[in-house]
């Protein structure tokens, strides 16, 4: 009786409540994505609002450095700063036809929120944003942005006040408000039908690099390198790619300050590399807990990739060997974060800088992609906070 | 198996290792002694998405205070109750523990039923299977929610009773019945499991209520979790006024 499971992971692990809004979003869904009209819509506003296509940019430097043919696709420059408006507009114009009149969403670094509110106030829906107390501390600007679009953002203070607390309440107001509220799921996490519907508005990004790939060097990439937290950017570069067995994929996760895990804490965000299979949030995947099975507070210097959990899907195809799971630390992200403003001239967000940090680390090829999810305006604050302390520090 | 008394049944909830470790087995007796037919011992989860602020807090509280499954098997092992128990309790914890072991464990402990609000009938081939085997009911949640379609389905797999969800949201205290109540028990009407009410009741008058309006059973969780801030002394006397309103609402039915 149980769908959306790729291979062990997935499914749809909800309170009842919400089973019959869970069914019908699946319904609405399969409609809307075979119907030319909400597509052609959603592409269209993709283009106009968000900017899409966004470039595949040739990144001299760090071609040079490497010793290959280094792009970056430049999900930076899409509307909001990051890849997340993708699947933001794609839900909100989908519950919007399914006659819903509320918008709530989870954020963790703030992007999510961001793009739910643009999204929301350019289809004229309310919004309200669920944002852990402590996330909103260490991303204030995006806050700010938020509010200035009309949401509303919600702190919560339970548990570590971070994404998985956010996604807790977002949750229960889901549980409470379900008749008239679409939950804007923003990763592909959460039961079944999130992680696929996710996946397919973010799935753009990679037909947008096959085609910009055969443009410019006449051949798939040997690489494709994107950060995961949740992992929407990384499935969204790797999904259009999964059959092309020459294409590497490689998912970096955040390797915080260390890869050990005691009883208390994970002080890291590497649920695909060193998690355990478990249920959160709705979906059987890997997840960062202790042998009881209570889950663990995650750690990350960058908010959006610091999450316990990661999609069912990219768990599935971690263990079924298509996807490579690594790990970039606090200390490797930081410097590659030095590293791309001053070599190319582009901030990354923290998040992607632990993609462009494996660059330094492994080989991944001679003609590499790195998704390069976001940009670091955000991050400004707690960039100069963590290079002042290591300068300090040497 | 879990089977309800013939009288309308009280069904108190509390999250074990809140107030602390030590007091488990003394709340359990307490229901008991102010005439709880079954008890629902919560087993803190780390992330309850089901649960309202007061049960949330239970949690943090419980799972500081060191309460795991093996130490909930072990202090509600040392209850000297005769009265079932049902475990309350979230997936992941079921699953780690292997759920063929976890079932065992509940059964060795005097636990008769299982609630995981979590696993809609849908996932819930596994524990379903293991719970047949050890003779232990598995009992789901309907909520107001629920299609017509879903009901079926619950209702094939659902023994001991069935939890009807007052209210969409999520459990905690509230002023009133909501009107949800009645149309579900309505839709239930049919089926021959017993019904027991719960998210939201806290009043006499609301279990009262509740029993006039067709249910078997009355759960309340939240407002006990309150009151045992201070130890597990008030709750024998909020059991006995509720238990006491649930037999006047069957008089009043009859």
């Amino acid at each position: 009786m149980s769908k959306g499971k790729f291979g062990e992971y997935g499914g749809q692990y909800v309170p009842e409540a919400i089973m019959p809004a869970i069914e019908e979003l699946e319904e609405a869904y399969e409609n809307y994505l075979n119907d030319d009209g909400f597509l052609d819509e959603l592409d269209n506003a993709l283009a106009e609002f968000g900017g899409r296509p966004t470039p595949l940019y040739h990144a001299p430097r760090l071609s040079e450095r490497y010793g290959g043919t280094v792009y970056l696709k430049r999900e930076d420059l899409l509307h909001g700063g990051a890849h997340k408006l993708n699947n933001a507009l794609g839900q909100v114009l989908l519950a919007k036809k399914m006659g819903k009149d509320r918008i709530i969403a989870e954020t963790g670094a703030g992007q999510h929120g961001t793009a739910t509110a643009m999204a929301s106030a350019a289809l004229d829906m309310d919004c309200e944003i669920y944002m852990g107390a402590k996330d909103i501390e260490r991303q204030r600007p995006n806050v700010f942005r938020m509010r200035l679009m009309g949401a509303t953002v919600t702190p919560v203070e339970t548990g570590t006040g971070t994404l998985k607390d956010a996604i807790n309440e977002t949750m229960r107001d889901w549980a409470t408000n379900v008749e008239d509220t679409h939950y804007v799921i923003g990763s592909i996490v959460g039961p079944h039908p999130f992680p696929a519907m996710v996946r397919d508005f973010q799935s753009v990004i990679g037909r947008e690099i096959r085609e910009q790939a055969l443009e410019a060097e006449g051949r798939l990439p040997d690489g494709i390198v994107a950060c995961a937290g949740g992992g929407s950017n990384t499935m969204g570069a790797f999904y259009d790619f999964l059959d092309d067995e020459e294409v590497g994929l490689y998912a970096v996760e955040a390797g915080g300050s260390s890869l050990e895990v005691n009883e208390d804490r994970a002080p890291n965000s590497a649920s695909l590399n060193i998690g355990d299979d478990g249920v959160l949030h709705g979906a059987r995947t890997k997840l960062l807990q202790d042998d009881e099975g209570q889950i663990l507070e995650s750690h990350s210097l960058s908010a959006g990739l610091d999450y316990s959990g990661v999609g069912p899907e990219l768990a599935a195809l971690v263990e079924k060997g298509r996807v490579e799971p690594r790990t970039a630390n606090d200390d490797e992200a930081m410097e590659a974060f030095r590293k791309l403003s001053e070599d190319e001239g582009i901030i990354p967000a923290l998040e992607t800088s632990h993609a462009l940090a494996l660059l330094e680390k492994e080989d991944v090829g001679d003609f590499v992609v790195v998704n390069l999810s976001g940009r670091g305006d955000k991050d400004l604050d707690t960039a100069m906070d963590e290079l002042d302390m290591r300068q300090e520090g040497a | 198996m879990l089977e309800l008394p013939d009288e309308p049944a009280l069904i108190p909830y509390f999250t074990a290792g809140y107030p602390s470790v030590e007091s488990v087995p003394r709340a359990i007796e307490a229901f008991e002694a102010g005439g709880a037919d079954v008890i629902e011992v919560g087993l803190p989860f780390s992330e309850p998405i089901a649960d309202g602020p007061t049960i949330q807090n239970a949690v943090t509280r419980a799972l500081e205070n060191g309460m795991s499954p093996d130490v909930y098997f072990e202090k509600v092992g040392e209850a000297d109750v005769d009265v079932p128990l049902v475990c309350m309790t979230y997936y992941n914890l079921i699953m780690q523990r292997g759920v063929e072991e976890f079932v065992r464990d509940c059964k060795n402990v005097g636990i008769e039923g299982i609630i995981v609000p979590d696993l809609p009938v849908d996932e819930s081939d596994a524990l379903h299977a293991a719970c047949e085997k050890h003779g232990v009911s598995l009992i789901f949640i309907v909520a107001p929610t629920t299609t017509d379609e879903r009901l079926e389905r619950i209702m094939e797999r659902v023994s001991g009773f069935v939890y009807v969800q007052a209210r969409l949201g999520t459990t905690g205290a509230r002023e009133d019945v909501s009107g949800a109540t009645y149309d579900v028990l309505e839709r239930l009407h049919g089926y021959d499991v017993p019904k027991a009410v719960g998210f939201g009741v806290s009043e006499r008058e609301h279990a009262r209520e509740i029993i006039r309006g067709g249910a078997d059973g009355v759960v309340a969780g939240s407002v006990f979790v309150e009151r045992m801030e201070d130890g597990v002394e008030g709750i024998e006397e909020k059991t006995r006024e509720l238990k006491q309103g649930a037999l006047k609402g069957v008089e009043e039915a009859e």
